[in-house]
């Protein structure tokens, strides 16, 4: 039940003088109606108590799994059925497909949340503990209580490895994205097709790579700078590609503007193109980042894993969340695993810290534009992971 | 008159002149692509020339041989690759069903305000770590898993994939024998999969004309009858595309497979017995402790999976690109 506001109050200037018209009630746009309703959850219900007698009285069943799929699929018949009785064939089958398309995006919901809670629930008795943000691992065993050790070693490492990552990672990421959106030609096409492809090699071979050349090659240390190395190899491609796509948005009318002005072209890229197109590529490059610190294929080829604090990240080996994570949740140790989960929990909280970060930049920048042009639509850049 | 006017108007030549700051300004960001490229052409050329001397050395062998014994020199990745394609399989085969719901879900049925919440909600699961999905994955789900498998075993078991090698029916139920396989793993990768080819798929969905989705309705249609008829063949591209990205990203899981998939190298179909093998899981357990040739036969692996990789994601881009130039509005 929704009044429309046009109705609910007539405006003041209609004098009395004038014919009032007459009050329509406004026609409900919704078409979902009572027996809609009533048709889902009656058939969920039947559905469940039809499947519970057969299943769990009559038949030598059992199993959780196998009560849901013979509901599901009972469910499905029995609402086709009571469909049928009122509606014609076409009818039938969209409704049907309205609840198989709804359930199974559904079951995908359920299924991250499960993944979320569970990492959770499992890491809560390790995060209670403050000194598991505090210590490191140094002298702790697998089997010391959780008030004792902890993983700012871990913690540190990653923050390092991913700043150091950032820092090259963005220029050589920027830079290759301005060549192919402002510069161009068939050379940038070059660029943009081995871009695109390396977006979508495994992180794992960039890591064995850099094993190669920087550790068996050179003879590096497994340091966090080589870590750092292989997660900017990864990295590079993903923000060269999403920052193409937000410098691509930037209407050409500025450009020419600023070109027909007189700037030289690196002027009007530097005052014009790259504060245009600022949120877009702040969002790149967050996105980037959620994807680099989570990185844990190329750590296991290229970075050695310690138990102590070691913030530098030039010698000795460093310990990161990812490897940490890894190292942990193959212990036979039920604590070491409670530990291994924590540390998921922690580095679950940075990813989805930078991808708030990421949605507020958006809203913020939407927002700006509205109220400066607010009749027009505005581009944005979407789905940075995989365009 | 001293001022003589030509009679023809000449054309001046114009010479624009690129400034310095912008010839500077190109030639760095050209300088700085072109390293680029050279690293990311090195990756590729680097690995091809490491697998000469592997080929030289083991020659059609290193296809063929299931094994990898490096003590007694019998090095091969036949398991390996199929392993490989296994998982992946099995991961698209739960994958796209549900990619594919979700994409028509969000772009199709979910209410407007919903939308946006829903479209941050697949990125939120692409940012997922794959570690983590690997842990969830590990602890949460094989255990439910072994159920299922044995279920399968025991009334499908007559197929040659679902077969296991033990008594589906012993008193018993020989529970390590379906753990950590290739199903399970399967499973696992498919989490990973879903939202890169449901982000893909809804882009295309959503730009499906208007025009065509009211002739649709405008006409009687139902709404699944306008998602058949005008979404879905609008969208064939997007739905291609967007599977083989998915299948891209499958073939090079690592972490996620070394968690949950035993190590073993037969050449088997069995995708829900224990044991299995991939290349990047390989890779990620072998190059530790390989001598030189050793290193050499992995970077060949690694190869391999570069040029699988390679060629899916090339021929997803090409669909991709068909699908959004909006050729397929014409047909």
């Amino acid at each position: 039940m929704s009044i429309s506001p046009l109705t609910a109050s007539p405006p003041a200037t209609v004098g009395p003088s004038e014919p009032v018209l007459d009050p329509q009630p406004p026609r409900p746009l919704s078409t979902r109606t009572l027996d809609d309703v009533l048709s889902v959850v009656g058939s969920a219900l039947g559905s469940f108590a039809g499947t519970w007698v057969v299943y769990v009285q009559l038949l030598p069943l059992s199993g959780v799994l196998g009560f849901a799929i013979c509901w599901y699929v009972a469910f499905l018949i029995m609402y086709a059925s009571v469909n049928a009785l009122t509606h014609p064939r076409p009818i039938v089958v969209s409704k049907l497909m309205t609840v198989v398309m709804t359930s199974a995006a559904l079951l995908v919901g359920l299924s991250l949340a499960t993944v979320i809670v569970y990492t959770a629930g499992k890491g809560l008795k390790a995060l209670i503990h403050l000194n598991f943000f505090t210590r490191d691992m140094a002298g702790v065993g697998p089997t010391t209580a959780l008030d004792q050790g902890g993983i700012a070693h871990a913690i540190v490492g990653s923050l390092i490895m991913l700043g150091i990552a950032v820092a090259v990672s963005l220029p050589f990421g920027l830079a290759t994205a301005v060549f192919m959106t402002e510069v161009g030609g068939w050379f940038g096409k070059v660029v943009r097709t081995v871009v695109e492809a390396m977006t979508a090699v495994p992180d794992l071979l960039a890591g064995l790579f850099v094993y190669v050349t920087l550790i068996v090659g050179l003879g590096w240390e497994r340091t966090g700078l080589a870590a750092a190395i292989a997660i900017s190899v990864t990295m590079i491609p993903i923000v060269a590609r999403s920052a193409e796509v937000a410098l691509r948005v930037v209407p050409g009318g500025l450009r020419e503007a600023g070109l027909a002005l007189g700037a030289s072209h690196w002027q009007t890229v530097r005052r014009v193109v790259l504060p245009t197109a600022r949120p877009g590529l702040a969002t790149a490059l967050i996105l980037a980042m959620a994807r680099g610190v989570g990185e844990t294929a190329p750590l296991l080829i290229v970075s050695g894993a310690s138990t102590f604090m070691n913030a530098n990240p030039t010698t000795g080996p460093m310990n990161s969340l990812p490897l940490f994570i890894y190292s942990a949740i193959r212990s036979p140790e039920p604590l070491t695993i409670e530990r291994g989960f924590a540390a998921a929990v922690v580095l679950l909280a940075i990813v989805f810290v930078l991808f708030a970060v990421t949605r507020l930049l958006a809203f913020f920048s939407v927002k700006k534009f509205l109220k400066r042009h607010p009749t027009q639509e505005m581009a944005t850049p979407g789905g940075l992971w995989t365009s | 008159m001293d001022v003589s006017v030509s009679p023809v108007d000449e054309p001046r030549t114009i010479h624009p002149g690129t400034p310095r700051v912008d010839r500077v300004f190109h030639g760095s960001v050209r300088a700085v692509a072109l390293v680029v490229l050279v690293i990311f052409g090195a990756i590729g050329l680097f690995l091809g020339a490491k697998s000469i001397s592997t080929f030289h050395l083991y020659g059609g062998r290193f296809l063929t041989e299931s094994d990898w014994e490096p003590s007694l020199n019998r090095i091969g990745i036949s398991s390996t690759l199929l392993g490989t394609m296994l998982v992946a399989l099995t991961a698209l085969i739960i994958a796209f069903p549900l990619a594919l719901a979700t994409a028509l879900y969000i772009s199709e049925y979910a209410p407007a305000r919903l939308k946006p919440a829903l479209v941050s909600l697949v990125d939120v699961m692409a940012a997922v770590p794959s570690i983590i999905y690997a842990a969830w994955g590990f602890f949460l789900l094989m255990p439910h898993m072994i159920g299922v498998s044995h279920w399968l075993h025991q009334y499908l078991g007559f197929i040659p994939l679902f077969r296991v090698d033990t008594d589906p029916n012993a008193a018993v139920l020989a529970q390590a024998r379906y753990t950590g396989s290739m199903f399970i793993a399967g499973i696992v990768v498919s989490m990973m999969v879903l939202p890169i080819a449901c982000a893909v798929m809804r882009g295309v969905f959503a730009q499906a004309p208007i025009g065509e989705r009211e002739a649709a309705y405008a006409l009687g249609g139902t709404r699944w009858g306008m998602i058949r008829t005008v979404v879905l063949p609008f969208g064939r591209g997007g739905i291609i595309g967007g599977t083989m990205l998915g299948l891209g990203r499958a073939l090079g899981e690592t972490v996620a497979v070394a968690i949950i998939l035993s190590a073993a190298f037969d050449f088997k179909f069995r995708v829900l017995e224990n044991g299995g093998s991939t290349i990047s899981k390989l890779i990620a357990e072998r190059f530790g402790d390989a001598t030189t040739v050793q290193l050499a036969a992995l970077l060949t692996a690694g190869f391999v999976l570069f040029v699988l990789t390679l060629i899916v994601n090339t021929i997803a881009a090409i669909f991709i690109s068909r699908s959004r130039s909006g050729a397929a509005t014409e047909a």
